[in-house]
């Protein structure tokens, strides 16, 4: 390394390169387990699925629920998939050495954050629109379905971050945490739907997306503080 | 740091649990009066003396309890969240246990606002429950209290519980804003709220007065019931010191 760097330069130098080899031993971590990867998109094939079976086959009936429908199985699959996020860094200790290091921790839970969404949340995006073809989603509202998961997906890892992050330390977590973050889930859920269901009326769909927007510059802004913070407390005892 | 008084002392002396306990057993009589007093008088006013609604008869009475429980539970939420903020911030052990004692609480007022609710609904809108934003944003309040007791009773450790807590309340705090507008766009039926700080309020004056005489009555109540709750969680927390077996040998 050059000894007369700027030290500010320097700083935001360890700040990426900080970001960028969390991102890569996340990636890393996860495709040494790939059924890790597979497990919450089969899952999200399965409910959706359930629906059919369960309400009525009929196409009109289905296509009318299918807005929701996929939204609240997406939603129920980042959900599941979250408790997973801090726990086999918690057993094996390295979430400790994580907080014991210099490096700011905001940074490391954006990253792990990230990195987790690449994996679930892009594809759970990238999986609905087999499952709007199976519900009978018109074809006008793919579009506006892939968008609002897009930008909904990442506010939906975040809080659930959160979560996450507080029940690290509990032997049962997996109850626990859709009991905390479920409620927290409704506001991304209601303009989720809402968005797809803009798009199949042919109703514009800026605004939805512009609200959807807003909550995930809010929840990137201050997740991670909160996700940071849980994690001290869930360490400390 | 030591000259550089920007909070009142006796802010600093309700840290001490011990203080906290001797100054909440000098106020609670006082508001255990004042709780009765108001209650009874302001329940009384409410049924016998204020006029009947001209559309709903007398089954409008119901709000005398129906909006109080409603503006205590969110109340309730508040003073959870700040109570979590200060514990985080000052590490005060009175403030986590004001946080435990709070949500119970609060959380049976919201069951309280919910329950009459559905009795009004029953005969004026003629269905128990509809999806309206306000009663959809009151259940979502009463799965935030669930949550964070849920949160406080699954953690052993007392100290690491009320963190946990304090960082879910202030972050359900956050959100409880953008849940009350998610919801109010995605449906709405409710009348708007009945008390406004910023506007007078629709009714006559015979028929708000005991409304107001019932929700100050209410937050009295809130106030024994959260001492006596903070009461009973100092002593328990406390039970190794030498006070509180001076106190309990007393008795």
């Amino acid at each position: 390394m050059n000894m007369h760097t700027n030290p500010r330069q320097q700083a935001s130098e360890g700040m990426a390169g900080l970001f960028m080899a969390t991102c890569r031993r996340e990636f890393l971590l996860s495709f040494r387990r790939k059924s890790d990867l597979v497990n919450p998109l089969i899952f999200f094939l399965m409910v959706a699925t359930l629906f059919p079976l369960g309400v009525s086959p009929e196409s009109g009936f289905l296509a009318q629920l299918a807005p929701g429908v996929v939204w609240v199985a997406a939603l129920l699959a980042t959900l599941l998939s979250m408790d997973a996020l801090f726990r086999s860094d918690y057993e094996d200790g390295s979430l400790e050495q994580l907080l014991l290091s210099p490096q700011p921790l905001f940074v490391v839970a954006l990253a792990k954050v990230i990195a987790h969404w690449m994996m679930t949340g892009l594809a759970l995006t990238l999986m609905a629109p087999l499952l709007g073809v199976m519900l009978f989603l018109p074809a006008e509202g793919m579009p506006g379905l892939m968008l609002s998961l897009l930008l909904g997906t990442p506010t939906l890892s975040l809080i659930g971050a959160i979560g996450a992050a507080l029940t690290v330390g509990l032997k049962k977590g997996g109850v626990l945490i859709s009991l905390l973050v479920l409620p927290l889930y409704i506001p991304v859920l209601i303009f989720g739907s809402s968005a797809v269901q803009a798009t199949v009326t042919g109703l514009p769909l800026g605004g939805y997306l512009a609200l959807l927007g807003a909550l995930l510059a809010l929840a990137l802004a201050l997740a991670p503080l909160a996700i940071s913070a849980a994690l001290r407390i869930s360490i400390s005892s | 740091m030591a000259d550089k008084k920007w909070m009142p002392r006796w802010f600093y002396q309700l840290a001490s649990p011990r203080w906290c306990y001797q100054i909440t057993g000098k106020l609670l009589p006082w508001f255990a009066v004042a709780a009765l007093v108001l209650l009874v008088g302001g329940s009384v006013w409410a049924l016998a003396f204020a006029p009947a609604d001209y559309q709903q008869g007398n089954s409008f009475r119901i709000i005398y309890l129906h909006v109080p429980s409603a503006i205590l539970a969110q109340s309730a939420y508040m003073l959870m969240a700040v109570a979590g903020a200060i514990g985080l911030i000052w590490k005060m052990k009175v403030a986590d246990m004001v946080l435990k004692s709070a949500a119970p609480i609060g959380a049976s007022m919201a069951v309280l606002a919910l329950a009459t609710g559905a009795i009004w609904g029953k005969p004026t809108w003629g269905s128990w429950w509809v999806w309206d934003a306000r009663l959809t944003s009151m259940l979502i309040l009463f799965f935030l209290y669930l949550g964070v007791m849920a949160l406080n009773s699954a953690i052993e450790n007392e100290s690491t519980a009320a963190q946990a807590s304090a960082v879910l309340a202030l972050v359900g705090l956050v959100n409880i804003p953008i849940i009350k507008y998610s919801v109010e766009w995605w449906n709405t039926l409710h009348q708007p709220a009945t008390f406004k700080l910023t506007e007078k309020p629709a009714m006559p004056v015979e028929m708000w007065l005991p409304l107001l005489v019932m929700v100050i009555g209410f937050y009295c109540f809130f106030a024994v019931s959260l001492m006596q709750r903070l009461r009973n969680e100092i002593i328990w927390r406390e039970r190794r010191t030498g006070w509180v077996r001076e106190l309990l040998d007393k008795q």
